[in-house]
């Protein structure tokens, strides 16, 4: 058999079953597509349509943190799911971001959108460099030492008195309108969200997730997986020091709050009600929780106590996250309508 | 086939705290020959794999892989070497499909260079590849085998997909950790024959094994390790008939001999 008529087979057997066991299927009719395409249409649709809905003045400031709380939740999700570290660092991610951002700024005189990424990229590899010792740790061990981070930074920086001490950095620019201020956010959550969700299928990903399921093969297939932990944590801290520097500008302000560690909870709490994993459930996640929580402020300190008791009821109820279960209905809807 | 060693082990120790798992091993493989390695359990068998392939340190000696030292070098640079193992404990990526296992191996800076087994060059689509390297190792492609998720695979498939991992690599060396144990008559029957095809497309193999007729059958010459030291090297005759062979694994005929050791 010549090696054209060999592919030719090769090609044919494996189509066949590729199709069955992949769940790949050709796209019939608008009705497949669109079961396809409905949930991220409506995520995308609804996320740019809201600050058209939102008006006022209080509203569009919450949109904006959600959003910047979606990154930071997106990111923890990548790194906890896809390549097993669990972070607490999410607030020194964003500590860093925003500072470099706000001296970028301030110091050397960048305008907001160029600083932004400058701080976003220099920002993820401060923050790779200062986590590398801590790369061979797993599980809890890793949690543990990156929570320790951001509480180092804020002591750091108040027991010097340095990039203005305990009065931070104030005057930064902000964003040229309240308008791009909200699009870009919204725009930024977009592409980071479909992204990260393409880069975990590529074969890239695949090694990723194979350092979290099963480091030991890796290591014995000829790859340094401390090269791919150190990559991962790159891109899972520029998301978050992407997330500091828009808070600089939002704020106008930085200083040592932003190594709170508001910045390293929530994140995992919002990640737990939308679903681990899914990448959007984190964002949906956000959506609900960083409302809720603005909603919740007139009940004073009682605020505290309803917020823990609505986690706690997701905790017991839905722990499998929003996003596992609607993704379960959707498709059992899906069988429902055809039946 | 030429008989210059590819890997030379000499006076390898490796103590755990207070105990000797390995003593003063030396042994050499030969480029393309089966080595077999058996001894009762404990003996040290896979510790001398993990010490060659870079698993755990060894306390002192060194490990010589076509003369260049690779003693103390991390896992990840002996398999770049060429230099690729399989797990006593399979540990293949449970929640992927089966052949998305091989896509991980072939990422590698190695397979990249090397095109992965029996590749010429510039890999492919790697899902392709990984579907040749697994119908060439006995998955049937024409089925769902190798799409289904791998924590579904009976043991034989899973050996065969460790053996797989270490041939995406387009290894030099392959060191197989009991790759025959827990499988039937039958499948042990059809990996034999596996094996001999490595062994002909010029793979040396280093193979531990307690199945040792299956064994006697592929290997070139056999050495044979009790409490971490090297007991005897030679034909599979030699090795049998050995009488400090027989009383590692039986025991000592004679009481009194056995009194005088203890």
């Amino acid at each position: 058999m010549s090696t054209a008529a060999q592919q030719r087979r090769k090609e044919r057997i494996d189509r066949g079953i590729k199709v069955r066991t992949d769940g790949l299927y050709a796209l019939m009719s608008w009705r497949e597509l669109s079961y396809l395409i409905a949930p991220r249409s409506i995520l995308i649709v609804g996320l740019l349509i809201l600050p058209l809905v939102m008006p006022g003045l209080y509203w569009p400031r919450v949109i904006t943190i959600v959003c910047i709380y979606a990154l930071l939740a997106m990111s923890f999700d990548f790194l906890a799911h896809y390549v097993g570290l669990v972070s607490l660092g999410g607030a020194f991610f964003v500590g860093v971001g925003s500072y470099l951002s706000a001296i970028l700024n301030t110091s050397l005189g960048f305008p907001p959108l160029i600083a932004i990424p400058v701080a976003t990229l220099a920002g993820g590899g401060i923050c790779t460099l200062a986590l590398l010792p801590c790369l061979p740790l797993r599980g809890v061990y890793f949690a543990i030492v990156t929570l320790m981070y951001p509480l180092f930074m804020a002591r750091v920086i108040e027991a010097l008195d340095i990039f203005g001490g305990t009065d931070g950095i104030m005057g930064i620019d902000s964003f040229p309108s309240a308008w791009v201020e909200q699009y870009g956010m919204i725009v930024v959550v977009l592409i980071f969200l479909f992204g990260l969700r393409r880069l975990v299928n590529t074969d890239l990903g695949l090694v990723l997730r194979a350092v979290k399921d099963n480091d030991q093969a890796v290591k014995a297939s000829g790859m340094n997986i401390t090269r791919y932990k150190a990559l991962a944590v790159f891109i899972a801290s520029a998301i978050g020091c992407l997330a500091g520097a828009c808070l600089a500008h939002i704020y106008m302000w930085t200083g040592i709050s932003t190594f709170a560690l508001d910045f390293s909870v929530l994140p995992i709490a919002a990640t737990v009600i939308g679903g681990s994993g899914t990448l959007v459930g984190p964002v949906l996640g956000c959506l609900i929780l960083v409302p809720v929580s603005e909603l919740l402020r007139d009940f004073g300190t009682l605020r505290i106590v309803f917020y823990s008791l609505i986690l706690l009821a997701f905790v017991v109820f839905r722990s499998e996250g929003l996003m596992a279960y609607g993704q379960r209905k959707y498709h059992q809807f899906e069988r429902w309508t055809q039946i | 086939m030429t008989a210059e060693p590819i890997l030379q082990v000499k006076e390898v120790t490796k103590t755990f705290g207070g105990i000797i798992a390995l003593n003063r091993v030396s042994f050499e493989v030969n480029s393309g020959e089966i080595l077999g390695i058996i001894g009762p359990n404990g003996s040290g068998k896979t510790t001398i794999v993990n010490c060659v392939t870079g698993f755990i340190k060894a306390t002192s000696g060194s490990i010589c892989f076509r003369g260049d030292e690779i003693t103390g070098k991390p896992p990840h640079k002996i398999a770049d070497l060429g230099v690729t193992r399989t797990f006593q404990i399979m540990r293949p990526y449970y929640s992927l499909p089966a052949y998305k296992n091989l896509v991980i191996p072939l990422y590698s800076p190695r397979a990249r260079r090397t095109g992965g087994w029996r590749g010429g060059g510039r890999l492919g689509d790697r899902n392709t590849v990984s579907i040749d390297i697994l119908e060439e190792i006995g998955f049937e492609r024409d089925s769902y085998v190798p799409y289904k998720t791998t924590s579904t695979l009976p043991t034989g498939y899973l050996k065969r997909l460790e053996l797989a991992r270490c041939l995406a690599l387009k290894p030099e060396m392959i060191i197989c950790d009991e790759v025959f144990s827990g499988l039937s008559m039958s499948e042990i029957a059809s990996m034999v024959p596996l094996i001999e095809r490595l062994q002909m497309d010029g793979i040396t193999l280093i193979m531990i094994e307690h199945r040792l007729r299956e064994l006697f059958q592929v290997a070139n010459r056999i050495m044979v390790l009790n409490f971490g030291e090297k007991l005897v090297e030679g034909s599979a005759e030699e090795v049998m008939t050995d009488p400090r062979v027989k009383e590692a694994y039986f025991g000592s005929e004679n009481v009194e001999e056995v009194m005088s050791h203890a």
